[in-house]
């Protein structure tokens, strides 16, 4: 009560003083400065940790990959591009093999050479434990996002040979997440990563210029990067870890950032009137309930989990969150390029969802009682509580009664590591756990394949379809990208047709910016470029 | 003296091992994997246990808290989890910050709870009495991350005169008690001084009150001793009560504040607690838990040293 007050009088007073009130901190024109969520400045030596929100500043910033993603569109799904690689391809004869063809004449930030042997350097850092620049630190970050990769070697400057553990088309993907560093920054840092810390080198659009941990980091352009058009405009990038919603509501409107990182959604429609950008866009992430397909849930009923699909009143919601969400037509965002064309339209049809409930027995005196695993909070969860009894309304209003089992969010975070049969799940049917969903694996693949049930894998929910499978397995042995789509969206498809989780809505990762910052566009990704962006007094 | 000063000193030691023990076992209580902070929740079990092994999480609790202990007494606090950095770096920065915050708290707090508890307890039972009484019961009561709250939205938000978050230009590791840096600490210290104030303000207040009533006193005044006289006489006798009281208020605010640290987003201890807290970050939580209990043990001993030297009725040793 006392914040809505707080927030209505501050917000009240906005248009007369803050705008027009000078900025408090002295910097030159061109210079943006960002309140991030993360509470530290993300890990700079290369592969970072602070997860979206890492990459997003110091990974794709500092660095490139060897694929990148192209983040130059906010109509179109983004998609791979090339980055340090110009092309990549498997060997016909042996689909493990891979050569990725090395981009000419780019230098890191101190001057040194790019070449195949800074690759494979870069991924002894990562996997073998053995080398001397290995790092615990970016092998916990960057170890699991290349499970397929087995060998690798320079087979001259510009060509660089990888080998991985089966057939897997999903490499250039996994690849997009590796991050790579100078080798000779870290010789004259005297091998010491924590000094590499302080002045690291990548081949990225900006150089980092300084940082004092916990507090703030300065970007300064590459004038030299080697992609002339993604040089930044900006004289400047300043990034501070704001991860308190009000401090950082407040930062922006007392004029000591010009950007920050999701506002709080009560504020949003405040800072929109008062002259603020409030920029968003679909995020290849969602908010779901992973079902558990362990003997005795009701959920592996198909008709139940398609009339709890149909259940949820899903355009209230989206005004519950003051329209900040991407209501769910399937598993993967609706503009996806993988979303297909299922069969099964997900849409807000209670009778329906009674009539298929009543199919399977269940109606007024045969209630179904589900219980489900809820967090309070939690990093891509959105509103959990809220947005959970929202739900629990919804389908109690077809007939189905849901208990929560409340737990915090790390509390979640071992309950979803252990799975579904783990005892730690206090017999709960579901859990409410939000997905980051960019590639093949993490979108798709990872949560219902097999041999990735938990606690061996992510696949929470103990389901294990041959036929899923089945696609998983082409889509790891599909190597021409387009027929890969094809696969994907199959494979999309059957998830929505067979309606496997409780599909409610995706993130859209909604930032609040100055009016005074310009040519921003928000692509469809977790990672944003920042160098076409300038200041305008 | 000497063998009270080694006898307050020894006292420490258990103080401490009590402490130590205790913040160890809150932490490890506490529910969260410390994993979550360095690696990507879906990393795969034997991913997990490696690194469970690499930091020793997989030892039994006893043997970790010796190791802990054998560690921390050579000074050696370990490194944080979530930023591979020596968690003594870490606390020695962000003590370096709430000492700053401290200082100007106190020096506002302080002076004006003293100047306070003095007009108030002076003008016992008229409206002077009473508007100070109320102004400190006031800055007791209310809240202090609400006041600061409200300090920004209208210093900050509003009328645009002060910054709401931060340390200064550069961050604090450039900080310089220049006009361009205070301003950064005005709204913190306001609000981080408000509750000490009004604490103090009541001490010194119910103090000179009752000791103007004092024989003695009458017995001054009898002889002819002017108002200044008497007043430096009940200054002496409010002293060392008001000492310790003010000792004790200064533990609390080198303590660091989470809540007013998260509200203006200052890089002291408090934030770093909340920090650590979140990203379940143990070493660090552990380490900052520990000097933070230190510096409260020792200021409490300093007090209790400083005191017989203001207050020569009260006999050490």
């Amino acid at each position: 009560m006392i914040w809505k007050f707080l927030r209505g009088a501050a917000l009240a007073a906005l248009p007369a003083a803050a705008i027009a009130a000078a900025p408090v901190d002295a910097f030159a024109a061109g210079t943006l400065r960002i309140g991030m969520t993360a509470s530290d400045i993300p890990l700079t030596t290369g592969q970072t940790d602070q997860g979206g929100e890492g990459m997003r500043f110091m990974g794709y910033t500092v660095y490139d990959a060897l694929v990148n993603w192209d983040l130059s569109s906010a109509d179109k799904p983004s998609v791979l591009a090339p980055g340090l690689a110009v092309e990549w391809g498997a060997d016909e004869a042996d689909q493990t093999k891979w050569t990725f063809k090395l981009r000419e004449g780019v230098t890191f930030h101190d001057g040194s050479a790019f070449n195949a042997e800074a690759v494979v350097w870069n991924l002894d850092k990562l996997l073998k434990e053995d080398s001397e620049q290995y790092d615990p630190r970016q092998a916990a970050q960057g170890k699991s996002r290349i499970p397929a990769v087995a060998s690798y070697k320079a087979v001259d400057d510009l060509t660089l040979e990888i080998v991985t553990r089966e057939p897997d088309a999903t490499l250039p993907y996994q690849l997009a997440w590796i991050m790579i560093s100078s080798p000779a920054n870290w010789e004259e840092q005297g091998k010491d990563w924590e000094k590499v810390a302080s002045s690291p080198s990548g081949t990225g659009p900006w150089k980092l210029e300084s940082f004092v941990p916990r507090e703030r980091a300065e970007l300064v352009p590459n004038p030299d990067y080697w992609d002339e058009t993604r040089v930044p405009k900006l004289d400047r990038l300043v990034l501070l870890p704001l991860p308190e919603p009000n401090a950082r509501s407040a930062a922006l409107m007392s004029g000591q950032v010009d950007w920050i990182e999701a506002p709080a959604p009560d504020l949003v429609p405040a800072l929109e009137g008062n002259g603020f950008q409030i920029v968003s866009n679909t995020l290849p992430h969602n908010w779901t309930w992973h079902l558990s397909r362990m003997e005795g849930s009701p959920w592996n009923d198909v008709n139940v989990r398609k009339a709890a699909n149909l259940a949820i009143d899903r355009e209230s919601l989206k005004q519950l969150l003051g329209g900040l969400m991407v209501p769910a037509k399937g598993f993967l965002p609706p503009s996806s390029q993988w979303f297909g064309e299922p069969e099964f339209d997900v849409r807000y049809d209670p009778e329906e969802a009674r009539k298929l409930l009543a199919e399977s027995g269940y109606g007024p005196d045969n209630r179904l009682k589900v219980k489900a695993l809820i967090s309070p909070s939690g990093s891509g969860q959105m509103l959990p509580l809220p947005m959970n009894e929202f739900i629990q309304q919804n389908l109690a209003e077809v007939g189905i009664d849901v208990e929560f089992e409340v737990v915090e969010w790390n509390t979640m975070i071992n309950i979803w590591r252990a799975g579904a049969g783990s005892e730690s799940a206090l017999g709960t049917q579901s859990i409410n756990f939000s997905y980051f969903i960019q590639d093949p694996f993490t979108g798709l693949i990872r949560h219902l394949s097999c041999d990735l049930i938990a606690p061996n894998g992510t696949n929470w929910g103990h389901y294990c379809d041959p036929e899923m499978d089945a696609l998983f397995k082409e889509i790891r042995t599909t190597f021409d990208p387009e027929a890969q789509d094809e696969v994907l969206r199959r494979t999309h498809e059957k998830y929505v047709n067979d309606a496997l989780f409780l599909m409610v809505t995706h993130d859209v990762a909604p930032r609040a910016l100055s009016p005074k910052v310009k040519g921003f566009v928000q692509a469809q990704n977790w990672f944003q470029d920042f160098s076409p962006i300038t200041i305008e007094e | 003296m000497l063998t009270y000063f080694i006898q307050r000193l020894v006292y420490v030691v258990p103080v401490s091992l009590g402490v130590s023990v205790f913040c160890f076992l809150l932490v490890h209580i506490a529910p969260g994997d410390p994993l979550t902070a360095v690696m990507p929740i879906d990393a795969t079990a034997e991913q997990q246990a490696a690194m469970r092994a690499a930091y020793g999480f997989d030892k039994p609790l006893p043997v970790q808290f010796l190791v802990w202990l054998g560690n921390a007494l050579t000074g050696d606090l370990g490194n944080s989890i979530a930023t591979g950095r020596p968690v003594a770096g870490e606390v020695m920065r962000a003590v370096g910050n709430t000492l700053i915050l401290a200082f100007a708290a106190s020096l506002i707090g302080f002076s004006l709870g003293i100047l306070f508890g003095f007009v108030a307890g002076y003008f016992k039972d008229t409206p002077v009495d009473r508007a100070v009484t109320a102004l400190s019961i006031t800055g007791v009561s209310v809240p202090n991350y609400w006041l600061g709250i409200v300090l920004v939205v209208i210093f900050s938000v509003t009328l645009g005169w002060l910054p709401s978050t931060g340390a200064g230009p550069g961050g604090s590791s450039a900080w310089k008690w220049d006009v361009e840096h205070l301003r950064f600490i005005i709204l913190p210290a306001v609000t981080l001084s408000v509750v000490p104030m009004g604490i103090v303000a009541r001490t010194v207040r119910a103090l000179v009150g009752d000791i103007l009533s004092q024989d003695f006193v009458t017995a001054l005044a009898a002889k002819g001793m002017g108002r200044a006289g008497i007043l430096r006489h009940v200054m002496r006798n409010v002293a060392p009560t008001t000492l310790s009281v003010v000792g004790l208020q200064l533990g609390y605010l080198l303590g660091g504040s989470i809540l007013i640290e998260t509200v203006f987003n200052w890089p002291g201890t408090g934030f770093l607690l909340s920090n650590a807290i979140f990203q379940r970050d143990l070493p660090l939580l552990q380490g900052t838990i520990l000097v933070l209990a230190l510096f409260f043990v020792f200021v409490n001993l300093l007090v209790d040293l400083v005191q017989p030297l203001v207050d020569p009725r009260i006999k050490r040793g």
